[in-house]
């Protein structure tokens, strides 16, 4: 597992001898996974609109189904990035989204209406897991009203700032005649 | 020995690896006795900056014990030596060296064709920091390989904790680099934003070179209650308007200096849509920087003054303001800290009591317990400001 990270170490640096933990949850590689199929599935549907409408007897809404494709593949984008929770949670709109568009197909007289109720079967299928994986990667930042410790004591200053501030200020007096180097300003 | 390495995007994991070794005759080997997380490692956390693989130690915050040298390291360095690391490592002996352009060396990146190509020019090799500067092992671990070790270092003396020393490492000289670089004078309003460890020493540091008024923004009630410990006036950008709070400071006129110490990962938040958008063509590759902060600063900014810049930026950035950047004459300085050129200095400062940088930290765990304090201190949980690891 680590002979590709070894293998191209400069000679003499440390090599990996035994793995430590990953921090990464399963819940991690449900995001990956799920980010990958949306890309996969937004390609298709932005590049053979076509194929998804034939399959689902929805012909005439190719444009529709584009801009679908391109709201998948943002998704998925922003679910392979760090911020995978905002991106889970587009994909979970999205799920509802496609499921309108999907249930507005349904009508009686659509000869796929078979396909359509699978592919309904699917997208509950997948927001669930979208669900699930948004629910557990909620960022863990503190929410901005949580009790926090502050530092009011923490200057820095063994001698407190008003020593370092009247130190400062004897030093400029002192070096207020000078030019400093390079500053051809001369200013009084 | 345990090592804190890299293996992807948020996956940093306390592995065991091999000891360093000595490779050339100018390198030393330390025991590492402390080590910190600082916010230039959450832009790899996050794999914002390219050049990371699989398998990296991580750290470049770091000191300890010299444990053996290279025959040419003629005498600077010996076994038993206290020593704290500069993140930059530097030859000493180069052009740029000799100008105290330390983190420009011309000598010390190994894989200077990579940066070559990337930036122009390489720049000096630092630890524990992408392979387009040099891709060295950090000092996250329990032993740490110094090359040119012989320049490459800080000697403190004995009697002084790590913990006052150690942020001789990065983030001391780096607040100190972006304060002294704005040429500081008795009248001047210096406003800083970010209240990280790096916008902490710079507040400081504001004040110890004299600055009228020192104002911090950040949005984190904890940093803001710290920012206004060491002297600063402060503006919470969450709740409150920047623009206008810096204009009430200044009556009206702006602040004279501004420093940049959050960088490439601004905070995003529906209220700042440039920021959205920003977020956005990262996500597709299109923007390789968030520059907030750098568009705030020059708008803000008093016709005249100085930016400066000591936050990560990565790659490119788009819409920034060039106009009003050029026509107000502003002077932007910037760089990755020169941290040798003010070491002297401020290990004096740390000696006569006059600072105590160690204010800064609010944890300090076993190292194993780093890769749980990388996402403690990104999620800025439990009021955490400096983490240090102790191996
Ligand atoms: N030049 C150098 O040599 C050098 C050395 C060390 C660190 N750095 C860089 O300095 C920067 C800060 O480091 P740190 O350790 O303090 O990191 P940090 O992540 O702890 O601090 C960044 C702070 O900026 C705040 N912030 C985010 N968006 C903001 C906005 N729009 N306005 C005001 N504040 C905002 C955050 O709340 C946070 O407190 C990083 O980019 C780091 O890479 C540079
Ligand atoms: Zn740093
Ligand atoms: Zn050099």
């Amino acid at each position: 597992m680590f002979h590709f990270s070894n293998i191209v170490r400069t000679k003499g640096d440390p090599k990996i001898v035994e793995g430590g933990p990953s921090l990464k949850q399963p819940v991690d590689q449900l995001a990956r996974a799920l980010g990958w199929f949306s890309i996969g599935l937004g390609v298709v549907e932005l590049f053979a609109p076509r194929r998804v409408t034939e399959t689902l007897g929805m012909e005439g809404h190719e444009t529709l189904v584009r801009s679908f494709g391109i709201r998948e593949i943002m998704a998925g984008i922003m679910t392979l990035s760090v911020e995978k929770n905002a991106g889970l949670w587009a994909r979970v709109g999205g799920d509802g989204l496609d499921a309108a568009a999907l249930l507005s197909g349904l009508t009686a007289d659509n000869p796929k209406k078979g396909n359509i109720a699978l592919a309904l079967l699917m997208v509950g299928g997948i927001a669930m897991l979208d669900y699930r994986a948004a629910q557990d990667t909620k960022p863990r930042r503190p929410p901005r009203d949580a009790r926090r410790k502050l530092y009011p004591n923490r200057s820095g200053f063994p001698k407190g700032i008003e020593s370092v501030r009247s130190a400062a200020r004897q030093i400029a007096h002192a070096g207020h005649n000078e030019v400093k180097q390079g500053d051809a300003r001369r200013v009084p | 020995m345990k090592a804190l390495v890299w293996h992807g995007k948020e996956d940093i994991r306390c592995d065991t690896v091999t000891d360093p070794e000595i490779q050339d005759p100018r390198d030393a080997i330390i025991k590492v006795t402390s080590c910190a997380i600082c916010g230039s490692d959450l832009h790899l956390f996050h794999n914002f900056i390219p050049g990371m693989l699989p398998g990296d130690i991580m750290g470049h915050e770091t000191m300890g014990e010299v444990v053996e040298v290279g025959s040419g390291v003629d005498g600077k360095l010996k076994k038993g030596d206290r020593i704290v690391v500069p993140f930059t490592i530097i030859c000493g002996e180069c052009e740029q060296c000799k100008r105290g352009n330390f983190s420009v060396c011309e000598t010390t990146n190994r894989k200077r064709h990579l940066a070559d190509k990337v930036f122009g020019h390489a720049t000096a090799g630092l630890f524990g920091y992408t392979h387009l500067t040099g891709g060295y092992p950090g000092g996250q671990a329990e032993y740490l390989r110094v090359p040119y070790a012989d320049a490459t270092h800080i000697k403190v003396p004995a009697g002084i904790p790590d913990e006052q020393l150690l942020f001789l490492s990065d983030i001391f000289p780096t607040g100190w680099q972006a304060a002294a670089q704005c040429d500081i004078e008795p009248t001047d309003t210096v406003a800083i934003w970010g209240c990280g460890p790096v916008g902490q020493m710079a507040i400081r540091s504001a004040i110890l070179l004299g600055a009228n008024q020192v104002i911090a923004i950040d949005c984190l009630p904890e940093r803001l209650s710290m920012a206004e410990a060491g002297g600063a006036t402060t503006i919470n950008f969450e709740t409150e308007s920047v623009l206008e709070r810096l204009q009430e400071l200044t009556d009206g006129k702006g602040p004279e200096k501004c420093i940049d110490c959050v960088g490439m990962e601004s905070h995003v938040m529906a209220s700042l849509p440039d920021t959205l958008l920003d977020r956005a063509k990262q996500m597709v590759m299109a923007e390789s920087d968030r520059p907030h902060v750098l568009r705030e600063m020059i708008y803000v900014c008093r016709p005249g003054g100085i930016i400066s810049v000591p936050g990560v930026y990565s790659g490119l950035s788009d819409m920034l303001p060039m106009g009003a950047f050029m026509n107000k004459g502003l002077t932007m300085r910037t760089g990755q800290t020169h941290v040798n050129r003010w070491t002297d200095d401020l290990l004096r400062r740390i000696e006569d009591g006059e600072i105590d940088p160690s204010f800064v930290i609010t944890h300090t765990v076993p190292l194993e317990q780093g890769p749980e304090m990388y996402q403690v201190f990104r999620d800025k949980r439990d009021s955490c400001v400096k983490v240090v690891l102790k191996p």
